[in-house]
């Protein structure tokens, strides 16, 4: 196995002083185990996820409880195994107090069993399928969970008068996750919906367009992974669909803030449902937008980014709350708290560890000559639905 | 329905393009070149760069993509390729793989793992209805470019001086070069060729496929099965493989989209337990 590269993220002056003094201070820090894929196909996950981490701490200052925090950032490629091994290495020989980060549903399915083991508080701040807090009771997440958007969205646009959707997702948990939480809200509403999958590793969509253009439904729901959707919607304009009078609508992955300006104008007017958008009217985003993007010229922050950067919040607000002991005392002062985010008013359900967050209805709209997600509608607090039906 | 054939065309296009220059370094040279896809991508890149650092127009941007993967291609060939020629099939896998992922690393490491756009002129979007066929504007713009190139080639490997002193190289390179044929030489720009044209088919490619530094890795298999299910003997062989495909992939997906990625599959399953040289194989010695 080659030995990926560790990153060792001292903050500013801090970093020397560790080095002069060594063990003595070694004590009293707090240290943060954080896995991202830093490189490969979700290399951008990790690199908002970790930019938004880092500025969280800049923000805050790189001490909580009287502790020195120290955040360990560590390349998994977005490869399970090598997820739980970096784990399991943080755990047992950095004597972590807490693991954060998971870019995706598998990576943290694979490192929940080491959570339970090691009782150390597992803050996912990406991973978005439902069953993922379920696996271990020390995961909180700080991201999303598919039907919590996918549900409303389906009641949304039932209530709009839709009456015929197609939706096509790529065949995978996620993709299953959004078909299934959409269809059912949307038939509950009185609509007809059709439910087409396409591969994941798919170069052309012609033949599902294709369909689409002739079974002509009112709106058509995309959910494909990030990157490929813009790919999707060319495709989409290239058939004339967008003048077919079909929508083209989907959560909010279709029209993610970190390609939707490369996209172009193809994008525009695309209706999609998301509890983030850069673009969110609130002046805790405006700050977190505008500090994002000084730290990180060329970057605006998406909805993976203000998932970290919760997450680091939840893990500060935590600690302050144990005075830096970690283990169950630290999930139990996670379970139940609440705050305002960059995204709009939060909180951590207490039963289920999960997220409760507002669900956005946005449009893509051109703002200051960039592409944004303008949010018109709001859904507020919505639970993970499939959890709360249990 | 003509609208699908058509689309499945266009598709096969893209794929026969990226193939044969495969076909040409693993069938003509004897090299089993993974890496492949790594000058499709350079292709790609270069493209894009060139569109929107340089404001070059895309069908500027289309020779350069060509003119700079055939130049790597080239210094590639003379400084890693070459003493590779000798070794085994299995070196050259494990070599070229290699090569892969430096690619994928490279390419992810100078600009970013995010996806690439291209914005095609206005005269190449869109559509328009001919005869009840929806006919796409660049999907079109594909198939007369790559059915002239692939005539080109025909005509190239099979009809001028070049091509015949290739096949006498290929065949015995002691003899070839006895005869005073410049083996090494011919070697390098059918290299360099066979490289133009994956980065010429990653250029037109990301309008259809995308573009992201794993793009190699993702399409390997496809270039792949068109080259085993076309032969490496012929021009024509990947042609026809590509063609096959694209339309069974894409009239596939469009009736029965449950079967989805399998249907490509299966036939090559099928195609290869009936010919298992290829389409159209000469007899191999």
């Amino acid at each position: 196995m080659t030995y990926r590269r560790t990153v060792l993220k001292g903050m500013l002056g801090l970093a020397l002083a560790a080095s002069v003094s060594g063990a003595a201070l070694a004590q009293d820090a707090v240290k943060i185990g954080l896995i991202l894929p830093m490189t490969g196909p979700f290399a951008s996950t990790g690199r908002q996820i970790a930019a938004a981490a880092n500025l969280y701490i800049q923000e805050k200052g790189a001490t909580v409880a009287g502790k020195r925090v120290e955040l360990i950032l560590k390349d998994d490629t977005g490869t399970a195994d090598v997820t739980r091994r970096i784990a399991q290495e943080l755990i047992v020989n950095d004597k972590v107090t807490a693991i954060a980060g998971f870019g995706l549903t598998p990576l943290a399915l694979a490192t929940a069993p080491l959570a339970t083991q090691a009782k150390t508080p597992m803050v996912v701040m990406a991973a978005a399928t439902g069953i993922i807090t379920e696996r271990s009771p020390f995961i909180v997440r700080t991201s999303q969970v598919v039907p919590q958007i996918g549900a409303p969205f389906g009641t949304w646009i039932a209530k709009q008068g839709t009456k015929r959707v197609i939706t096509i997702v790529s065949d995978y948990g996620p993709g299953h996750d959004v078909e299934s939480s959409f269809s059912e809200a949307f038939k509950a509403g009185g609509g007809q919906v059709e439910n087409i999958r396409v591969p994941l590793q798919n170069p052309d969509f012609s033949p599902f367009l294709q369909r689409v253009a002739d079974a002509k439904p009112e709106a058509l729901l995309v959910f494909v992974p990030s990157g490929v959707g813009a790919q999707f919607m060319k495709q989409f304009v290239e058939r004339g669909l967008d003048k077919s009078g079909i929508k083209l609508i989907g959560t909010g992955d279709l029209t993610d803030d970190d390609i939707l300006n490369g996209m172009g104008d193809i994008a525009l007017g695309v209706i999609t449902a998301q509890h983030y958008s850069a673009s969110h009217d609130s002046p805790e985003n405006k700050a977190f937008v505008e500090g994002f993007k000084k730290s990180n010229p060329g970057m605006r922050p998406n909805f993976m980014a203000v998932g970290g950067y919760d997450g680091m919040h939840a893990l500060y607000e935590g600690l302050k709350k144990t005075k830096g002991e970690g283990g169950e005392a630290l999930v139990t002062a996670m379970k139940g708290m609440s705050w305002v985010s960059p995204r709009g008013p939060i909180s951590i359900d207490p039963e289920t560890r999960d997220i409760i967050q507002n669900v956005y209805i946005r449009k893509v709209e051109r703002v200051n000559g960039e592409l944004y997600n303008q949010e018109f509608e709001t859904i507020p607090n919505v639970k993970d639905p499939t959890k709360a039906k249990k | 329905m003509l609208t699908i054939l058509f689309d499945g065309v266009a598709y096969g296009m893209i794929l026969f393009v990226l193939a044969c220059g495969l076909s040409v370094t693993m069938g003509l040279m004897n090299f089993i070149n993974l890496a492949h896809g790594a000058f499709a991508m350079l292709g790609g890149y270069v493209t894009v760069l060139a569109m929107q650092r340089l404001g070059l127009p895309f069908l500027w941007a289309l020779p350069a993509a060509f003119l700079a993967a055939a130049a790597t291609g080239l210094v590639l060939e003379r400084l890693v390729y070459r003493p590779m020629y000798a070794k085994s099939h299995l070196d050259q896998v494990m070599f070229s793989i290699g090569l892969v992922f430096m690619a994928v690393a490279g390419a992810d490491y100078l600009m970013g793992s995010s996806q690439q756009f291209v914005h095609l002129p206005a005269w190449l979007s869109g559509r328009f209805d001919l005869a009840g066929i929806g006919v796409g504007r660049y999907r079109l713009f594909i198939i007369v470019l790559c059915g002239a190139l692939a005539f080109a080639m025909q005509w190239g490997f099979t009809r001028t001086r070049f091509g015949s002193r290739l096949r006498a190289a290929v065949d015995d390179a002691r003899v070839a070069r006895g005869l005073g044929i410049p083996v090494n030489r011919l070697f390098a720009l059918t290299f360099a060729f066979g490289s133009g044209l994956a980065g010429l088919g990653g250029a037109l490619g990301i309008e259809l496929m995308g573009l992201d530094p794993t793009f190699p890795l993702k399409f390997m298999i496809y270039f792949l099965i068109v080259v085993t299910v076309g032969g490496t003997s012929t021009i024509s062989g990947p042609f026809f493989a590509a063609m096959l495909l694209g339309v069974a992939d894409v009239t596939g997906k469009y009736l029965v989209p449950q079967l989805g990625a399998f249907i490509i599959y299966a036939l090559m399953v099928v195609l290869l337990i009936t010919r298992p040289h290829g389409l159209f194989a000469r007899g191999r010695a």
